[in-house]
């Protein structure tokens, strides 16, 4: 097992401002501009060996602008150590930059990601619905999709 | 009555017209798979070409429920993720909403949370590699794994008081303590284990049938398994030999003695051989946790999130109160984010959890190891036979729960 990155380490690889990157509960936490990201995340794989994508996905803060918060996560399975991403993306067109050139596990989970709360993944053409159907309208992880609204397919009988 | 057009809802990623393939649907409601799940292959002859695997049959809105009831009340939900071993996504859902709230749980919960880990881990390999040795008509293997699984479901039910969908996780702690002699007939189940794994040695490692259908079937390279975010017995039959109960340990996994078994090929035989030494090294785990197993409350002294004892429930003003907000309104969770990582028996089961101060989570995600790996599914099957699909998709060990929430 190689040695765990230090803080100082990452920053000095990403040049980014110093309180861009934390430590939390022993993760680092980064925050990045989108246009930042697929370099970031290159070198992250490339320099610190940050090999597994684990997940992504999004938290919308529905007053707060920019809306999005599109959160990564990722772990080394050389030295063990884990890494959040966050980029803020604004509402109207919320969009960032595929992993997928990176990363396989990518395809599946922007698809998820992308369905459930409208985030589009530059680079990725295979954007389909993954767990709902073709033609469902609406993002529903998206807060101002109601809990209760329904889309059925097939019609209700008449009672 | 008017007829009901449906659209077709599921467009594969590849046409039909190319190159003469015939496309096959398997699924999503077919009798070989386990888990409602759609397969589409283009074939060429028999020979499999390309693949869609189509999920989300199953999809019910776990992440949207969880916005809207208390921390407590999911539990019963996060039960019903992976089926299999429902204590091991309590534990994990516990152990993430515990480091949010900042709490330390007690050792003897500790200790029995790591015990119970590993016998669900038990459990699922067992109903794993029944149903894949099942599906290659080894029905004798398949009722020796299924009775013993039987025989940790009813001794689970003794435990937690259901056989499948425990709810026994707490935050802070457990529901309650293990009823007398409950210690003893898990010696008794795990020495039945053993007589029983070692018949299906006995049947299967050297079987010329299995070997022919398993062998170099499935096989994917550790350095694909990474990138296409392949974790947990999938990963280390690769000869990858990460395991997060030894890497970053968490529990009581750093004071334990065990290996992390990993195979050769990555093919299919190996997936099931990684899995039958992992039961062994669970089993071994247990015996050591049954001597270490302390003394002392199984909940922590917080009443943030445990509920007071009953009979102050009923005899002061304030444990009733207490009582009433717990339940109402939920454990006060600090604002902040975490995400706590899990050695599943599938993979890594992650909680991604975003509280903004009060009962209620703001946003609950799960990184489901069978999600991930559905997403590189495609790996295992193209350039194998169709009828590879079958036991290779045992071997992966997709539960619908977990995969579609």
């Amino acid at each position: 097992m190689m040695a765990a990155p230090s803080l100082d380490q990452v920053r000095r690889l990403l040049d980014v401002a110093p309180d861009a990157i934390t430590v939390s509960r022993g993760m680092f936490v980064l925050m990045l501009e989108p246009v930042d990201l697929l370099d970031a995340v290159r070198l992250l794989k490339s320099e610190l060996q940050f090999d597994l994508f684990l997940d992504v996905t999004a938290v919308d803060w529905l007053e707060r602008s920019p809306r999005f918060d599109v959160v990564y996560h990722f772990y080394s399975t050389a030295h063990f150590a884990r890494a959040r991403l966050k980029v803020l993306v604004p509402a109207p067109d919320p969009v960032v930059d595929s992993l997928t050139t990176l990363y396989g596990s990518a395809h599946f989970m922007e698809r998820e990601c992308h369905e459930m709360h409208g985030i589009g993944f530059r680079g990725n053409d295979d954007l389909r619905p993954l767990l709902l159907y073709e033609g469902f309208k609406g993002h529903p992880l998206r807060k101002d999709y109601p809990k209760q609204y329904e889309q059925p397919l097939v019609p209700y009988r008449e009672r | 009555m008017q007829a009901i057009t449906l659209p077709n809802p599921v467009r594969p990623n590849f046409r039909a017209d190319t190159g003469g393939d015939v496309i096959v649907n398997i699924g999503p409601s077919h009798p070989a798979t386990h888990g409602t799940i759609q397969v589409i292959a283009a074939l060429d002859g028999e020979k499999v070409r390309r693949v869609d695997v189509h999920c989300g049959y199953l999809h019910r809105g776990f992440e949207k429920e969880c916005e809207s009831h208390t921390w407590t009340n999911l539990i019963p939900y996060v039960d019903r993720l992976n089926y299999c071993s429902g204590l091991i996504n309590d534990f994990a859902y516990c152990e993430a909403v515990e480091a949010l709230m900042e709490i330390e749980i007690t050792p003897r919960c500790r200790y029995l949370r790591t015990l119970l880990s590993e016998y669900s881990r038990i459990a699922d390999h067992l109903t794993c590699i029944a149903a894949s040795l099942m599906e290659l008509g080894a029905m004798t293997a398949f009722l020796y794994l299924v009775m013993i699984r039987d025989y940790i479901y009813e001794h689970l039910a003794a435990l937690t008081g259901a056989r499948v969908t425990y709810t026994y996780g707490r935050v802070g702690g457990l529901a309650q303590d293990v009823p007398d002699g409950w210690l003893l007939r898990l010696d008794e189940i795990l020495d039945q284990y053993e007589d029983f794994t070692g018949r299906i040695h006995g049947l299967m490692d050297r079987n010329r049938i299995f070997i022919d259908r398993t062998r170099n079937v499935g096989v994917i390279s550790p350095e694909d398994a990474v990138s296409w975010g392949f974790t947990g017995p999938i990963l280390r039959s690769t000869g990858v030999p990460r395991d997060l109960r030894k890497d970053t340990p968490y529990l009581a996994y750093a004071e334990l003695e065990f290996e992390v078994p990993v195979g050769i090929n990555g093919d299919n035989y190996d997936r099931y051989y990684v899995r039958m030494r992992e039961m062994d090294e669970s089993v071994h785990m247990i015996r050591q946790l049954m001597d270490m197993l302390p003394d002392g409350p199984i909940s922590v002294d917080d009443r943030r999130c445990v509920l007071p004892p009953k009979h102050l429930v009923y005899s002061e003003i304030e444990s009733l109160i207490n009582h009433f907000k717990l339940i109402m309104e939920g454990p006060q969770v600090p604002a902040g984010e975490v995400y706590t990582a899990h050695e599943a028996p599938n993979g890594e089961l992650g909680f991604y959890l975003v509280s903004t101060g009060g009962g209620m989570p703001y946003r609950m995600h799960v990184r489901s190891p069978s999600f991930v790996h559905m997403g590189g599914l495609h790996r295992l099957l193209e350039g194998y036979q169709l009828a590879d699909i079958i036991p290779t998709f045992g071997s992966v060990n997709m539960i619908g729960g977990e995969c579609d929430r």
